[in-house]
C-alpha cells in the first residue's frame, strides 16, 4: 500500500482545516461539524499507525473515539436547541454574558 | 526631717492625681480647692521644717542629698531620683511653696464658679510638683524634668480658656519659645557631660559632683559654650530677650496664674539655674558679660514698652520682664546672692501686685456685668479712684508698688540696690561697670515711674466706669484679701534679712544674713571674684561713700520716676494726651512693644508657615500621596489593559487554546 506518512499528511490536512474551521465559522452547527472533522482525522491517524505498527489496539481505539464524538455532538446538540430557545440564534458571536 | 524631703514635691503630686482623676466627679469647689491647697501647705510645712534644720547646723555642713533610687545607669551616664538640700534650695522650696499656698487659697475665691475648676486646681498642683522637682533635684537631667514640665504647665494654664483663639494661641507661643530654650539647655547638658567624661574622665551631672570637678574646667572656650547654651534656655524660661515675647502674651491665663508661673515661680527657674551652676559660670568671663548686657538691656527695653501699655496685667508683665532683667544682670556680674536676694523680694511684691489686680479685675469684671457693659475690665482707662472701693486691695497694692520702685525701708531698695551696685563695683567688666550701672538706674527710674503711673490711674483720680457699674464696685472677699494682706506684709519686711553691710553698720553691726547664708552655695564665686578683683586693679574694693552715693542716687531716681507720674497723672491728666501727639511715631513704637513680634513674625514664624505649607501641599500632598495614589493608578491601567483578555466570546477562547497548543507543540518540536 502506501506510505504511512501519506496518511499521516491527510490526517494532518484534515485535522487543521477542522481546527480554522472551529476557530473561523459563525454557524454553531457548522463548527460541531468541524470538530467531528478532526475527530475522524485523529481516526484516520489512529488506523494508519495500527497497520504500519502491527497493533490491532489503534483500530479498537476508533471504537472509543466514534462513541466519544456522537455523545458529544448530540448534548452539542441539545445545547444549541435551548441556545436557540433563548436568543433566537446560534451564531456563537452572540454568545457574549460573559464579557467583562 | 532632711530624709522626708520627698514628701515635698509628693504632696502635690498627690494633689494633682486626685484632682485631675476625679475631679469631675467631685463636684464641691471647696473640696477640690480646699485638697489643691492642702497639699501645697503640707509642703510648705515640711519646707519650713527643713529649713529649721538646716539653719541649725554650722555653715559647712548645710549640705544633704537624699537619694530615693537610681533613674538610669548606662554605661557612663548615671542619673538617679535624688533631691539636694541645701541653702539655695531650702531658700527656694520656701518662696515655691509659700507663695503657692497664697495663690492657691486666693484662687478658690478668684475662679469660683468657673466650669474648670477642678482642671485648674490640678494643673496648679502639677506646676508645683514640677517646679519642686526643678529646685530640689541634685542633677542636670532631674531638674530638666522639673525644667519641662513647668514649661508644659505653664501652656496648659495659659491656655486655660481655650475656647479663646488668642488663649490657644498664646499657650502655643509660650510652649515654642520655651522648647527652643530647652534646646539650649540640653545642648548645654550633653556638652558639660561629654566634655568632663572625654578630658577628664569625670562622668556626672550630679550637681554635688560637679561643683567638686569644677577646678578641672577651663576657663573660656569650652566652658563659654557650655555656659551660652544654658542661658539660652534661661531666656527661655525667664522671658530675656530674644525669647520673652511669649511673657505678655501669657497674661491669657487666669491671673493667679500669672501671679504663680509668671511672677513668682517659674520665671525665676533661669536664675536659679545660673545660681546652681555658678561654680561653671565664674569660668566663662565672656558669658557672665553676655548674661549682664542681656539682663541690662532687657531691663531697660521691657520697662520703656511698659509705660505705654493700657492693660493692667500687660504693665505688670513687662514689669516682671523688666524685673528678671535685673536678677540676669546681678548674676551676670558675678553677684548672685543679690540676684538670689531679689528673685525673693520680687516674688514677694510681684505677687501682690498681680493678686491685687486680679482683685481689681474681679472687681471691675463684676461691676461692669451688672452694668451690661462690654468695656474691658482689664483696661485701665475704665478705672480710676478704686481706692475708695477697695481699700484693703489698695493698701496692699501700694506698699508693693512702693518696693518695687526701690523706696528705702522696703524690700525691693534693699535687693534692687544691692544688685545696681555690684554692676558698679564688679571685678569682672571694668569699663563696662558704668554702662551696666546707668542702664539698670535708668530702668530702676522707668520701672517707678509706670508702677506709679498704674497705681494713680488705677486707685486716684476720678472713677472712669461706666456710670451704672460705679456702685457695684466693692472689695473682695477674705479668700483673696488675706493673701494680699500676707504678700504685702512680706513685701515690706521680707527684705531685711538682707541689709547691706553698710546700713547694718549703722544700726549696730547687723550683718547681712541672707548673703552669710548663702554663702556656701556661691562660695565658688566670690573667691572668683575676689582673685578678678586682685587680678584687675590691685585693690577692687571700693569705699563705703561710694556706695552711700550710688544708694542716694538711685534713691533720687526712683523719686524722680514717680513724681513724673504724679505730675503726668494726678496734677493735669493732659499730658499724656499731649505728649502723645507730639511724638506720635515714638508713642506707636512703644505701644506697640516696638514691633518685636512683627519682627519675629517676618524672620521666623511666616518662613516657617511657609516651609510647613511647602512641605504640606509640595512634598506630602505632592510626593507622598502621589506614590500611594499613583501605585494604585498603576494597577488601574494594568487591569484596564488586560480585561480585554475576558471579551466573553468563546471564539477568542477557543482561539487561544488552540495557540497555546502550536506553541507548547512547536517548543518540543524545536528544542
Amino acid at each position: 500500500m502506501l506510505d504511512v506518512q501519506n496518511y499521516l499528511i491527510l490526517s494532518a490536512i484534515l485535522f487543521s482545516i477542522g481546527t480554522l474551521g472551529v476557530l473561523i465559522r459563525r454557524n454553531a452547527i457548522v463548527i460541531f461539524m468541524c470538530i467531528e472533522l478532526m475527530l475522524n482525522a485523529v481516526n484516520l491517524t489512529f488506523i494508519a499507525m495500527s497497520k504500519y505498527l502491527g497493533n490491532i489496539d489503534g483500530q479498537i481505539f476508533v471504537f472509543f473515539v466514534m462513541t466519544v464524538a456522537a455523545a458529544e455532538a448530540a448534548v452539542g446538540l441539545a445545547l444549541m436547541i435551548s441556545f436557540y430557545n433563548n436568543r433566537e440564534s446560534i451564531e456563537v458571536e452572540d454568545l457574549n454574558v460573559m464579557k467583562w | 526631717m532632711f530624709e522626708l524631703v520627698w514628701l515635698i514635691p509628693l504632696f502635690p503630686l498627690i494633689g494633682f492625681m486626685i484632682n485631675g482623676l476625679f475631679g469631675k466627679k467631685i463636684k464641691n469647689e471647696k473640696v477640690i480647692g480646699g485638697l489643691g491647697a492642702l497639699m501645697v501647705f503640707g509642703s510648705f510645712m515640711v519646707s519650713c521644717g527643713i529649713l529649721f534644720q538646716l539653719l541649725s547646723r554650722p555653715a559647712e555642713e548645710r549640705v544633704f542629698e537624699k537619694i530615693i533610687f537610681t533613674w538610669i545607669k548606662s554605661g557612663n551616664f548615671k542619673a538617679d531620683i535624688g533631691f539636694l538640700i541645701d541653702p539655695l534650695s531650702a531658700l527656694m522650696i520656701m518662696v515655691v511653696t509659700g507663695v503657692g499656698f497664697l495663690i492657691h487659697l486666693y484662687s478658690i475665691g478668684y475662679m469660683h464658679g468657673e466650669e474648670g475648676f477642678y482642671r485648674y486646681f490640678a494643673y496648679l498642683n502639677l506646676f508645683t510638683f514640677s517646679m519642686l522637682l526643678l529646685v530640689l533635684g541634685n542633677n542636670l537631667l532631674l531638674m530638666f524634668v522639673g525644667w519641662e514640665g513647668v514649661g508644659l504647665c505653664s501652656y496648659l494654664l495659659i491656655g486655660y480658656y481655650f475656647h479663646k483663639k488668642s488663649a490657644g494661641d498664646a499657650g502655643k507661643k509660650a510652649f515654642v519659645m520655651n522648647r527652643v530654650g530647652d534646646f539650649g539647655f540640653l545642648l548645654g547638658l550633653f556638652t558639660l557631660f561629654w566634655y568632663l567624661g572625654s578630658t577628664h574622665n569625670v562622668w556626672t551631672i550630679n550637681f554635688v559632683e560637679l561643683s567638686k570637678s569644677a577646678h578641672l574646667l577651663p576657663v573660656g572656650g569650652v566652658v563659654t559654650i557650655i555656659t551660652l547654651c544654658f542661658f539660652l534656655g534661661a531666656t527661655g524660661k525667664s522671658a530675656q530677650i530674644p525669647l520673652y515675647t511669649w511673657l505678655p502674651d501669657a497674661m491669657e491665663g487666669p491671673t493667679p496664674v500669672s501671679a504663680l508661673i509668671h511672677a513668682a515661680t517659674m520665671v525665676t527657674a533661669g536664675v536659679y539655674m545660673i545660681g546652681r551652676m555658678n561654680f561653671i559660670y565664674i569660668k566663662a568671663p565672656e558669658t557672665m558679660f553676655v548674661v549682664a548686657v542681656v539682663g541690662a538691656a532687657t531691663a531697660i527695653f521691657a520697662a520703656t514698652i511698659g509705660t505705654a501699655q493700657n492693660d493692667i496685667k500687660r504693665v505688670l508683665a513687662y514689669s516682671t520682664v523688666s524685673q528678671l532683667g535685673f536678677m540676669f544682670l546681678a548674676m551676670g556680674v558675678g553677684a548672685f546672692t543679690a540676684g538670689v536676694f531679689h528673685l525673693m523680694t520680687h516674688a514677694f511684691f510681684k505677687a501682690c501686685l498681680f493678686l491685687g489686680s486680679g482683685s481689681v479685675i474681679h472687681s471691675m469684671h463684676h461691676a461692669l456685668h451688672h452694668a451690661h457693659s462690654h468695656d474691658d475690665p482689664q483696661d485701665m482707662r475704665n478705672m480710676g479712684g478704686l481706692r475708695k472701693a477697695m481699700p484693703i486691695t489698695f493698701a496692699t497694692f501700694l506698699v508693693s508698688t512702693i518696693a518695687i520702685a526701690g523706696i528705702p525701708g522696703f524690700s525691693g531698695f534693699f535687693s534692687k540696690d544691692e544688685i545696681l551696685w555690684q554692676a558698679f563695683a564688679n571685678p569682672y567688666h571694668g569699663s563696662a561697670n558704668i554702662v551696666l550701672w546707668a542702664t539698670g538706674a535708668i530702668a530702676a527710674g522707668f520701672t517707678a515711674f509706670y508702677m506709679f503711673r498704674l497705681v494713680f490711674m488705677t486707685f486716684f483720680g476720678e472713677c472712669r466706669i461706666t456710670a451704672k457699674a460705679k456702685d457695684h464696685l466693692h472689695e473682695s472677699p477674705a479668700v483673696i484679701t488675706i493673701p494680699l494682706i500676707v504678700l504685702g506684709i512680706l513685701a515690706v519686711v521680707g527684705g531685711y534679712v538682707g541689709i547691706p553691710k553698710v546700713i547694718g553698720e549703722l544700726f549696730g553691726h547687723i550683718p547681712n544674713y541672707f548673703e552669710h547664708y548663702l554663702e556656701p552655695v556661691f562660695k565658688a564665686g566670690h573667691e572668683a571674684a575676689a582673685a578678678a578683683a586682685a587680678a584687675s586693679h590691685g585693690g577692687g574694693h571700693h569705699s563705703a561713700a561710694l556706695e552711700w552715693g550710688l544708694m542716694g542716687t538711685s534713691v533720687v531716681i526712683a523719686v524722680i520716676g514717680i513724681s513724673f507720674a504724679y505730675a503726668m497723672y494726678i496734677v493735669s491728666p493732659g499730658i499724656p494726651k499731649r505728649f502723645t501727639e507730639t511724638f506720635p511715631a515714638l508713642h506707636r513704637a512703644v505701644f506697640n512693644k516696638w514691633y518685636i513680634d512683627e519682627l519675629y513674625d517676618f524672620l521666623f514664624v511666616n518662613p516657617c508657615k511657609r516651609f510647613g505649607n511647602f512641605l504640606w501641599k509640595g512634598f506630602d500632598v505632592l510626593i507622598v500621596d502621589g506614590i500611594v495614589n499613583g501605585v494604585g493608578a498603576i494597577v488601574r491601567g494594568f487591569s484596564a489593559l488586560l480585561k480585554n483578555i475576558q471579551s466573553g466570546y468563546v471564539h477568542n477562547y477557543a482561539f487561544s487554546i488552540a495557540l497555546g497548543v502550536v506553541v507548547i507543540v512547536a517548543f518540543y518540536l524545536f528544542r
